[in-house]
């Protein structure tokens, strides 16, 4: 039996209110005033895609220890690199083993549902990880600006410990042109939203959804969680009744609070299901995009027993209301912001000096002495011990995994940053090493001397010139419990 | 056994620029004129210069690499020069060359400048720079003020102070600071400040504020340095002699072994100790008399004050707020202004500290003169809390 064996969920803490989005744009077009409700989830200035899909991943991988790893998938619209594969930076951060198939699927807002059915097809042995995330540039003052979020979420796939096995699967290849972005352009071009409903939704998905269930000998009243990714408030509502889908089934697309993630969209909405599901309970999840995939998923009884230690409504109520939408329009450079001189310093990333500390920079490795026992990082050829010092004597020790805390720090007012201050300082990890390190959604105030902190991986500096991006860990507060 | 630097060397004379917003000099035009006053003073001949060394801190916004813009700019006869960078210990590392040169008998008469050209990057604060292409790769992008406001934070958390007692000690730094910057012609910031205006400043690096940070300035400075028995044969009295010269430099084991706790200058308490053994000092606190210390940041000097044995750990806050480095105080510190407000052209720092040292042991301070100057100690700390160069000199009466 094949099937989803966990989920992980991420999404970013900081929510737009969109009230502060309407009233910015109103002026030019009033109709954005009733989309002004509720908030959607925005990258902080060093997230991206590649940023959430390592959170998502190391959320689905939390709660499974025996994972035999044998393929990870990438699926998004809106990859950092176009030319470098963005799963294998995933797979790096994740310090997963690298006898491993990766790629990265994109192109199509199915590529997430495309990237399941091919790995829920797959023979291979061993587990797969599906990433799915998404990070939209949308024009200000866009419908898409109100209506879009971002996120990302994981799926493991394999035939242990499954929570949802695989009923039946269905795809139709269709070049239905609801929304485009061509090579040369950074925002999607779109059609009328009736017209995407009645010739696109309203054809495309009924005809797949009749054949699946026809084949998986089910009617549309054993649906329990319908999944129909979509930032058209209404159509899933029409589809379901056109359908005989109960209207109680319909996940929501999380609109008002998240905002809808492209690409990630069906497998975030995919994780809400798992979380709400009772053993027996039908999935019927969509990817719609040039055609349809439809994957129909039966909950098993291991799903009463799952606990993710964070689902869909963790990840929704860890958040912090962010006002600034001039902020949101500098993190996506929508505007071209003064960042002073000391923001032109050159960023020029050394590839060949890169590669060769990318344990400690993509994994974050640093080492156990074997001599003394000292943890340490960044790893040294000396043991840094002043009573050691023994030489080559260090063993790969991995802190992306370990908590620590806050010895010093400080608000840097002076330095260039995306979002200053820059807070940085000394972490002292539990079971040991220590290192100076920057520090990340940090509220003012929320930083002293003793605070708790765990380490994620962020972006840590562009280079516009080259088009590069530098990724390092950060510290993170842990909210008091 | 080593026998230490003590007594084998002196100055012969020192010189030193007008510090501050030098808009009307290059480096070479600093660089000269802190060379004649120092030349005037030494009573000597260029061609009696046998050896050079040269330090300047930051190389883009200054006078490039190697030891030839000092050569070109002085004019020097073709004879060895040496540049030394060793971030903020640069201007003492210069000295150092110059010392030890005299010192071990190679050459006679040898000269150490030190020179920052700061002011032409187009904003305030140190240039924005590289800090290597490992570094690069994952320090935070930390200021100098963003590296420092870490002691504060550190300190604070060790000895469990509120917030406002420390702000209110760190404002006491700079307040008097301020008001020996008054005293002195040749400073950079020349005005007294109130410890209300210290204390409500804005941020640059929480906790460190507008006036807890240093000048950042264009200046030079230089030494001429010889043998004692040189020096009186010159006719020289009152000879100020080099008691003891000491650097040590981070091995990486602050930054990166739980062992150092982020509230202290591991390598200043290491340096200072060994510059008082050298010295033969047993009694810091009695026997030195006065100090110019590295106050990039009022809560450098506070902290230092501790670990060169001046204040007792953990109370540098009342020592700072009961005078004890006022210019009345027991041990007056930066009498001159110090980083603070004579400024802080990087390269020339170590050199100020000692020219100050010097005019204060030849009774040649003006209004800033103290009575009965004994013993000075120079201490220099070049880059961050938790990886830095130290640098401490001790200068005094030569017997």
């Amino acid at each position: 039996m094949i099937g989803i064996s966990a989920y992980g969920v991420y999404i970013p803490r900081a929510r737009l209110n969109k009230k502060a989005v309407a009233d910015a744009n109103a002026w030019f077009d009033a109709g954005l005033k009733s989309l002004g409700k509720g908030e959607r989830a925005i990258c902080n200035w060093d997230e991206d895609v590649i940023t959430m899909a390592v959170e998502a991943a190391s959320e689905c991988l939390s709660s499974n220890q025996d994972v035999k790893l044998s393929s990870l998938y990438l699926a998004s619209t809106t990859f950092p690199f176009l030319d470098r594969q963005n799963s294998v930076v995933v797979s790096e951060a994740l310090n997963i083993d690298n006898q491993i198939r990766t790629m990265d699927i994109g192109a199509s807002q199915r590529a997430a549902t495309s990237a399941l059915i091919s790995l829920l097809e797959s023979k291979a042995e061993g587990d797969s990880l599906l990433v799915a995330s998404e990070h939209r540039r949308s024009k200000a003052g866009s419908r898409a600006e109100m209506l879009w979020g971002d996120a990302a979420a994981s799926v493991l796939i394999g035939s242990e410990n499954v929570i949802a096995e695989c009923v039946g699967i269905e795809t139709l290849a269709v070049d239905f042109v609801d929304h485009y972005r061509g090579e040369e352009s950074s925002f999607d071009y779109d059609w009328e939203e009736r017209w995407i409903r009645d010739e696109g939704f309203m054809k495309t998905v009924p005809a797949v959804v009749k054949k699946l269930l026809q084949s998986a000998s089910l009617s549309t009243e054993d649906i329990n969680h319908f999944i129909l990714p979509t930032d058209q408030s209404r159509t899933p509502g029409v589809l379901a009744k056109k359908l005989g889908i109960d209207v109680t089934a319909l996940v929501d697309n999380q609109i008002s609070t998240v905002g809808v993630a492209g690409a990630a969209q069906p497998i975030l909405l995919l994780a809400k299901a798992l979380e709400d599901s009772n053993p027996g309970d039908h999935i019927l999840m969509i990817g719609f995009g040039q055609g349809c995939d439809a994957i129909l998923l039966k909950a098993t009884d291991a799903i009463t027993n799952y606990k993710p230690a964070l689902n869909v409504s963790g990840a929704l109520a860890r958040r912090r209301e962010e006002n600034n939408y001039n902020k949101f329009l500098g993190f996506n450079n929508l505007i071209e912001r003064d960042i002073g001189k000391r923001g032109e310093a050159d960023k020029q990333t050394y590839l060949s000096g890169y590669n060769r500390r990318k344990d400690f920079l993509t994994s974050f490795l640093g080492g156990k002495c074997r001599e003394c026992g000292t943890v340490q990082i960044p790893k040294e050829k000396y043991c840094v011990n002043p009573d050691c010092n023994a030489l080559n004597s260090q063993d790969d020790y991995s802190f992306a995994d370990k908590q620590g805390s806050v010895v010093t720090w400080t608000a840097d007012r002076l330095t260039f940053d995306w979002s200053p201050p820059a807070y940085f300082g000394m972490v002292q990890f539990d079971g040991g090493g220590k290192i100076m390190m920057d520090f990340t959604e940090v509220e003012e105030g929320g930083i002293e001397s003793g605070s708790k902190v765990s380490v994620h991986f962020r972006i840590r500096q562009f280079d516009p010139a080259r088009g590069f991006r530098k990724y390092f860990w950060k510290a993170v507060i842990e909210e008091k419990n | 056994m080593a026998s230490g630097i003590k007594d084998k060397v002196v100055i012969l004379g020192m010189g030193c620029s007008k510090f501050g917003e030098r808009w009307d000099a290059s480096p070479s035009d600093l660089m000269v004129e802190a060379f004649e006053e120092c030349i005037e003073d030494a009573g000597v001949q260029r061609n009696q210069i046998e050896a050079a060394w040269f330090g300047a801190g930051i190389d883009a916004f200054n006078v490039g690499a190697s030891a030839m813009p000092l050569a070109i700019a002085l004019r020097l006869n073709y004879i060895p020069v040496t540049k030394v960078e060793n971030m903020c210990a640069t201007g003492t590392e210069a000295f150092r060359g110059a010392v030890y040169a005299v010192a071990s008998g190679a050459c006679d008469i040898a000269l150490a400048l030190g020179v920052e050209k700061l002011k032409d990057t187009g904003y305030g604060g140190l240039p924005q720079r590289s800090r290597g292409l490992e570094n690069d790769m994952y320090w935070p992008n930390l200021s100098a003020p963003g590296a420092f406001a870490q002691l504060a934070t550190g300190y604070r958390a060790k000895h469990k102070l509120n917030k406002e007692d420390l702000k209110r000690a760190m404002a006491h730094v700079s307040v008097k600071s301020h008001a020996n910057g008054v005293k002195n012609p040749k400073a950079h910031l020349r005005r007294e400040i109130t410890e209300d205006q210290a204390v409500s400043a804005p941020y640059i690096a929480e906790p460190i504020g507008l006036f807890d940070c240093c000048g950042v300035s264009d200046g030079s400075a230089c030494a001429i340095v010889t043998t004692p028995e040189i020096a009186k044969s010159l006719g020289k009295e009152n000879l100020v002699s080099v008691k003891a010269l000491q650097l040590a430099v981070s091995n990486g084991t602050e930054s990166s072994h739980e062992s150092w706790d982020g509230s202290y200058l591991k390598t200043t308490r290491i340096a200072s100790q060994r510059a008082y053994d050298e010295a033969g000092i047993s009694k810091p606190k009695e026997e030195i008399t006065m100090t110019e210390v590295h106050d990039c940041f009022s809560i450098t000097e506070l902290v230092t004050m501790e670990d060169l044995q001046l204040a007792e750990e953990g109370k540098g806050v009342t020592e700072v707020l009961d005078g004890n480095f006022d210019a009345d105080g027991k041990t007056p510190c930066q009498i001159d202004g110090g980083l603070k407000c004579f400024g802080h052209p990087i390269g020339a720092s170590g050199l100020r500290m000692i020219y100050e040292n010097y005019l204060q042991l030849n009774g040649r301070a003006g209004d800033r003169q103290l009575s009965n100057p004994k013993m000075g100690l120079n201490h220099n700390l070049g880059g961050f809390p938790h990886q830095n160069i130290c640098s401490i000199s001790i200068v005094g009466p030569y017997n």
